[in-house]
């Protein structure tokens, strides 16, 4: 169990792997990349570019989920992002600056509310944002005065549309917003208070860690890379959707992070292994889209695949699985269950 | 003797790896009441459930009236007429007074709850408890005593033989002790037989006729409590002979005659309503402070009060002459304090880190969020305490869960150990750690102390106090109540101060 870590990733990776696998064998022309002026087209390339917001707001939900809280507020406050941003440029006319900056510190206090609902006044972290995921689309729309506003500005544009080392610049956003996430936690003492504070609150207490300071991080943290996820869908549909930005996608993210092995129950958590499930959940998603299977089925399809990636992640089914072989064996050498328990170890 | 009321005989329970009651008999007259005494652990919430059925024994009959019964379910045992009173009121204190005591036995005309009919029949069995309040108003209205009084009545209007009261007194103050113990006496003479538990050895006196003490799931005896002297209890609850102990000398040197020594921290008054009358105690650098006494007598709650885990409503606390307030256990940490509590798994391990995080712990709450230890020179520091507290684990990487109690528990040591606290309290550091790690353990504390360290030690267990500590102060009823020089305190001595009467 030393290697619990790296074990989690890699069935992670075996999810991905097979459903890679799948698509080699099945879908024709899904490995295929061209490249055309410079950039980079392809199936896989699709899929890296749709992942971004899953992984972003992923990233987010890793460090709240590893708090022991849940964050369900991150897809309105996408929309929330995305209105402020197109306020500021089509009626501030804002230099792009200013159309990052502004909403990135909105979303990120609207972190810091969440993180002081559930730390300082102790509410329940799913009603504390489930408040936000309701009220923030009306928040949205308030921004827009209910419309969806579409807007031109072609250095916006550039974080949802452009390119960046022949690949679409989301995959630079995501990197580099797992790059800030992994070293901020794992070269500080972040990752291991956020651990502790979620696997053992009392004990984390008594040992002197500030642990409303690692809840009020986590929530910040994930509504800012809410906030990113917000500004890429609407620069890369030219428009702020207040009801559609974002919609569902705290589902998803919450699906990425356990897929990537970090336990609901809080404690560790698996950054890397988030990205990996939120790849998995958009490689599926892109994959019913090429082979045109009826939408219906789809999520069913999605659903049969989720509930397989858990079930190997399992160890108490993984330890049943190991047992089928040698229970055979004991119904056929009668000797003792023992030896059935023992080949678990 | 007429035939006993109630007849536990040879009763045996087993769980998975643990025998908790073999061959423990118990009988109950009526017009009786009947004190269960032990430590916790001992046995008697076991013999409780397996009566009321809660648990099924695996062996031994039981006999009520003379007639044997199989109680299967707390209800069954009900109808048998053998009434329990739990320590926490367990009814519904949204509902009125008449409906909670009349629960699920509504009298009703007609399908329809009779209203009028039910305020009578709860009236009449409060009277008979000489209680007289308005049954129409919430449960939640009234004091706990009372409460506990309506928990009473509740059980009594199913008419029972048998009452027990499980720790009915713990959340009660003095003057609602005394009025429960009126009724008890009240029940005793309609010749009803009441069990009763408690940790309070002064309410055992005052109330019990007899007294049965059971130790480690076996049956010590059972006693006239009058023939019965207090020292005696003790003695039998802890299982130590009186002649038994000698005191063995300190390994390391004793520091009487040191009293010079300005003390570390100095407690004065320390206490909060409720939870612990006020306390003075002082800790001198290199001197190892033992609070004793029985389970339950306030020595964790003194504990978590100087470390701030809770906090005091009266008191003050000094260190090193400077007065401060303790509000947070970081406070605490800031001050030099450390705290090893008694419950590891729940308020100690991070069950889900390694062992060297675990160890590293404390030293990087210090250093704070962006003070961050290298990795190497973490895997130094655990590397070194493994060794020095020879912790026995596969690797620094091994998540600490599956590491022994023992190892668990010197792994926290090693957490604040790695901070160089001035003073460290211990609660219960060798509770259930095998004996060769508990002996590690002490010999830690005795050298600690030799390096200047000033050691707050709690423990159960007599023999490591006396042989320990330099001083002993003894706590009863979440009360000090005495305490011991080096030199005078003997397990006798500790025992004779927890057994006076007050």
């Amino acid at each position: 169990m030393t290697f619990g870590r790296s074990r989690n990733i890699l069935w992670s990776l075996a999810a991905l792997a097979a459903v890679l696998l799948f698509n080699l064998l099945f879908t024709p022309r899904f490995f295929d990349l061209r490249m055309d002026s410079g950039h980079l087209y392809g199936s896989l390339v699709d899929i890296l570019n749709r992942a971004a917001p899953v992984v972003l707001t992923g990233l987010g939900m890793t460090l709240v989920i590893a708090t022991g809280g849940i964050d369900l507020s991150v897809g309105s406050v996408m929309a929330i992002s995305g209105a402020v941003a197109s306020i500021l440029i089509t009626v501030n006319h804002a230099p792009v600056a200013v159309v990052i900056i502004v909403p990135l510190l909105v979303t990120t206090i609207i972190g810091l509310w969440n993180g002081v609902l559930v730390a300082f006044l102790d509410i329940q972290p799913f009603i504390a944002t489930l408040i936000l995921m309701v009220s923030g689309r009306g928040i949205a729309q308030l921004i827009t005065s209910g419309q969806i506003v579409i807007f031109t500005n072609r250095s916006f544009q550039f974080i949802g549309e452009g390119d960046f080392l022949a690949l679409p610049f989301t995959v630079t956003i995501s990197l580099l917003m797992f790059l800030v996430a992994f070293l901020g936690t794992r070269t500080t003492s972040v990752g291991t208070f956020i651990e502790a504070v979620g696997s053992n609150p009392v004990a984390s207490s008594y040992t002197g860690i500030p642990s409303r300071m690692m809840k009020l991080i986590a929530y910040a943290f994930s509504g800012l890379c809410a906030g990113i996820a917000g500004l890429i869908v609407a620069s890369d549909i030219r428009a702020a959707d207040s009801n559609n930005a974002g919609l569902d996608i705290e589902l998803d993210a919450i699906l990425a992070v356990v897929l990537g092995g970090t336990s609901l129950a809080g404690g560790k958590f698996f950054l890397a292994g988030s990205v990996i499930g939120a790849l998995i959940i958009q490689t599926l998603t892109t994959t019913i889209l090429i082979r045109d299977i009826n939408p219906a089925m789809a999520l069913v399809v999605k659903a049969a695949v989720v509930i397989g990636v858990s079930l190997l992640q399992s160890s108490a089914f993984r330890a049943r699985l190991a047992l089928i072989p040698s229970l055979w064996r004991v119904r056929h050498e009668r000797t003792a269950p023992e030896v059935g328990a023992k080949s678990l170890e | 003797m007429a035939t006993p009321l109630l007849e536990m005989r040879n009763i045996g329970k087993r769980f998975p790896g643990v025998v908790a009651l073999s061959g423990v008999d118990f009988l109950l007259q009526r017009g009786e009441v009947h004190s269960l005494m032990g430590e916790n652990g001992a046995g008697k919430s076991t013999l409780i459930k397996v009566l009321t059925g809660v648990y099924e024994r695996d062996g031994g009959s039981i006999r009520l009236d003379g007639r044997a019964i199989n109680p299967h379910s707390p209800l069954h045992a009900q109808r048998h007429g053998i009434a329990t009173v739990y320590q926490e009121v367990n009814l519904l204190p949204n509902l009125s007074v008449a409906e909670n005591i009349l629960l699920g036995r509504e009298p009703r005309t007609l399908g329809k709850v009779n209203w009028r009919s039910m305020r009578r029949r709860a009236r009449r069995a409060l009277e008979r408890l000489n209680i007289d309040i308005d049954v129409t108003r919430d449960l939640s209205t009234f004091s706990i005593a009372i409460q506990q009084m309506v928990a009473i009545a509740r059980v009594l209007d199913i008419s029972s033989k048998v009452l027990v009261l499980d720790e009915p007194t713990s959340s009660l103050d003095q003057d609602e002790v005394a009025k429960l113990f009126e009724v008890i006496r009240q029940l005793r003479s309609e010749g009803m037989g009441i069990v009763f538990i408690t940790h309070f050895i002064d309410q055992v006196y005052a109330i019990s006729d007899r007294i049965t003490v059971l130790r480690n799931g076996s049956l010590i005896g059972s006693y006239e409590a009058a023939q019965l002297p207090r020292v005696e209890l003790v003695a039998r609850m802890l299982g130590k002979e009186l002649t038994e102990f000698q005191r063995q000398d300190r390994p390391h040197g004793s520091s009487d005659g040191d009293d010079a020594r300005p003390p570390f921290l100095k407690i004065s008054g320390l206490g909060r309503s409720g939870t612990l009358e006020p306390v003075d105690l002082e800790v001198r650098s290199g001197e190892i402070v033992a609070l004793a006494g029985l389970l339950g007598a306030g020595r964790t709650e003194l504990a978590q009060l100087i470390f701030g885990v809770i906090r005091p409503s009266h008191g003050t606390v000094e260190i090193n002459d400077k007065r401060v307030a303790v509000t947070s256990p970081k406070k605490a940490i800031m001050l030099g304090m450390a705290l090893c509590p008694e419950d590891r798994k729940g308020q100690a391990l991070i069950e889900d880190l390694s062992v060297r995080e675990n160890i590293v712990l404390a030293l990087k709450a210090q250093r704070g969020l962006f003070g961050s230890i290298g990795r190497r020179q973490q895997e130094a520091i655990a590397e070194q305490y493994i060794r020095a507290l020879n912790i026995k684990t596969p690797s620094p990487e091994q998540a600490v869960r599956f590491l022994s109690g023992g190892n668990q528990q010197k792994v926290v040591i090693a957490r604040w150990l790695a901070v160089s606290p001035h003073l460290l309290i211990l609660d219960e550091p060798t509770r259930g750690i095998d004996v060769g790690a508990k002996a590690e353990v002490l010999k830690l504390i005795l050298d600690l102390a030799g390096e200047g360290m000033s050691i707050l030690f709690i423990s159960a267990e007599m023999e490591e106090v006396v042989n320990v500590s330099d001083r002993v102060v003894v706590l009863r009823d979440h009360k000090k109540i005495g305490e011991l020089r080096s030199g005078d305190a003997s397990i006798t001595k500790i025992m004779e101060t927890i057994a006076q009467e007050s």
